[in-house]
């Protein structure tokens, strides 16, 4: 009876063992992932900033791109018409986005038109931005023959949308519904509520959607390379193609010129940097206000 | 006064309050029964034409790829000839390299992914888990030019030194591997352009699973924890049959992500036309990164009208992706909301 006993113990225990031996295994693999993850954002991070702050001058931005193999040459055009356009597609997107997360978020939240747009704004969110960037092909470029600024912009403007839709909708559906009845209560109209104190409660979390499409639409190349075009001279005519700062990243880092390697590792360093300042400020804006 | 009422509301109420204690009835704003109408139309507005864009795109692609459509059919996606010269066109070879940059990438990315969500979830200290969540959140902020360009003149040059000249030494002489491995190792093609997309798309599909490991009931976790069960057995026996549907969802947000990446995949894939090898060092083609090169040099026609038909293609896939995607995470909620 005791052998049997000890038999089943001794079996107990070496289950015992191999469940311990799983879990050190599989949590040890998990800080493993967590270190693999990590790590490339390091290595990303560390690569843009050996190989791109050696090249930032004032030249930089107050030069214009140069041609291969020049001496002297900055991104001043690249950096303006990267700068015009993110703008351009902000003030576009943004009030549209955030009037039609007003819609999701105080007149459609049980109709079908707010959920089927819900769901497709998600999907816009994450479709593919080369897309895009056909889309106005098709339906601006094309019509007018003219690659130009504005169409970027358009480009731009398309993947600011769903992005600040998103955000104001979150944020929206984080007011307490208190808010808005004391305010009803008082006899203030629907659109009084919702401009002059459901938005300004979720004034933060607003401000960090606009943050945040502007971070997004700061890196986008893909949507610019057929609409917006480049242009190797400074340009402010909004109907000429325009640099920017992608575009020309993408043109330099695939050439053989030495010059215009480092100008892009210069680039890629600005753009980086401005990404990265942008998503924690955009962070920190939203946690204080939490 | 009722003429300089200010416009934050707090301050109306106050001005209201002073003159409902004056004796007298409350000074109203004026009248301006058109604003409510008006603001709603707006914001109608504002959600139509969100799906008018939608509509927009897949008519406006559909009518621009049609002389393309027309002409191949549905034949163009098995048809691996692509010879703008001789204007003949087929897209199996960007699908497939799409398509096999996008596996690659989930199969690298998935378990990676599950590890990072484990970790938040469970194994981080309390103090650590917004910095690391943070970071790794950060990692998808990395704009994609960047990781195209770090991938093409950092990390492929290690990549050919270090892990496909060996793996070519090593697997030259075994049958199906040394298939897979043959042609120059230079560092770009196809497994490249998957490693990249694998670290560009891990942050999408561990944030998104952190998200739905958290909706897990503590109760239920503490049951389990309370039978004697081991951290690793609660996750995996407890946290991912529970939030099965939303992990789901969030490698299938992952995916649409990869499938629709262009810059990266557009540095590193190597831009080759033919499809004569299923070597995962030689250089391919993706559909992204077609449009994204050949596009503005087009001749309009048959070429760009392609290019058109390969985008509608790619918008058709990533559409199906994400919406399964999407339905899978919103099953998620519903269910959490009806059991707590």
């Amino acid at each position: 009876m005791s052998t049997v006993l000890s038999a089943s113990d001794a079996a107990r225990m070496g289950m015992h063992r191999k469940r311990k031996r799983m879990n050190v295994i599989a949590l040890t693999l998990s800080l493993g992932a967590m270190a693999f993850g990590l790590f490339w954002l390091a290595w990303i991070l560390f690569e843009t900033i050996r190989l791109g702050v050696g090249g930032i001058a004032l030249s930089v931005f107050t030069e214009m791109t140069p041609p291969p193999q020049a001496e002297t040459g900055g991104l001043a055009n690249a950096i303006f018409g990267s700068l015009v356009m993110v703008g351009m597609a902000t003030a576009l997107g943004t009030p549209i986005g955030i009037m039609c997360g007003i819609y999701l978020a105080e007149y459609g939240k049980n109709r079908w038109l707010g959920r089927v747009t819900g769901f497709i704004s998600d999907i816009l969110l994450s479709a593919p931005s080369i897309v895009i960037g056909l889309f106005i092909y098709a339906i601006f470029v094309a019509k007018v023959r003219s690659f130009s600024a504005i169409a970027g912009a358009l480009a731009l403007s398309l993947i600011v949308i769903p992005v600040v839709i998103r955000t104001t909708e979150n944020m929206l559906s984080l007011i307490p519904n208190a808010l808005r009845e004391a305010a009803y209560a008082l006899g203030t109209p629907k659109w009084k509520v919702i401009s002059s104190i459901t938005l300004k409660a979720a004034r933060a979390g607003v401000l960090t959607g606009m943050l945040l499409a502007v971070a997004r639409i700061a890196g986008e190349t893909a949507p610019l390379l057929f609409t917006a075009l480049s242009n190797q001279f400074w340009t402010m005519d909004l109907t000429e193609p325009m640099a920017s700062l992608p575009v020309t990243i993408y043109k330099f880092a695939l050439s053989p010129y030495e010059n215009w390697r480092d100008l892009a590792w210069a680039g890629v360093f600005l753009i980086t940097l401005g990404v990265l300042a942008l998503n924690i400020l955009a962070r920190v804006l939203f946690r204080k206000k939490d | 006064m009722a003429a300089t009422l200010p416009a934050d509301p707090f301050d109306t109420k106050e001005a209201m309050e002073k003159s409902a204690l004056g004796g007298g009835p409350p000074a109203r704003a004026r009248r301006t029964p058109w604003a409510d109408a008006v603001f709603s139309a707006v914001a109608h507005g504002a959600a139509w034409l969100t799906l008018a864009l939608l509509a927009g795109i897949i008519i406006s692609l559909t009518i621009s790829a049609w002389p393309a459509i027309s002409k191949y059919g549905l034949g163009f996606l098995v048809n691996a000839e692509w010879d703008p010269v001789e204007e003949k066109f087929g897209g199996l070879v960007m699908i497939y390299g799409t398509l096999a940059t996008s596996f690659i990438a989930l199969l690298i990315a998935v378990p990676v992914s599950f590890g990072i969500a484990l970790f938040l979830t469970e194994l981080s200290p309390n103090w650590l888990r917004r910095p690391l969540g943070t970071a790794i959140e950060l990692l998808a902020a990395v704009p994609s030019i960047v990781y195209g360009m770090w991938g093409l003149l950092v990390f492929g040059p290690l990549l050919a030194t270090y892990v496909q000249a060996p793996a070519q030494a090593l697997f030259s002489d075994v049958p199906v591997l040394g298939a897979l491995v043959s042609g120059a190792p230079v560092g770009i093609g196809i497994l490249s352009a998957g490693i990249i997309l694998a670290i560009m798309v891990i942050p999408f599909i561990a944030s998104v699973m952190r998200d739905v490991f958290e909706t897990t009931p503590a109760l239920l976790k503490e049951s389990a924890y309370g039978l004697g069960s081991t951290t690793w057995e609660v996750v995996w026996k407890v946290v991912l049959p529970y939030t099965k549907s939303g992990v789901v969802g969030a490698i299938m947000l992952g995916l649409g992500r990869a499938l629709g990446e262009t810059m990266a995949v557009t540095f590193v894939i190597g831009n080759f036309n033919q499809l004569d090898n299923l070597s995962l060092f030689a250089p391919a083609n993706s559909i992204t990164s077609a449009i994204a090169n050949e596009f503005a040099e087009a001749a309009p026609g048959l070429h760009q009208a392609s290019l058109m038909y390969l985008g509608l293609i790619l918008f058709f896939i990533t559409f199906c992706v994400l919406g399964l995607s999407k339905i899978l995470l919103s099953q998620l909620q519903r269910g959490e909301g009806s059991r707590t």
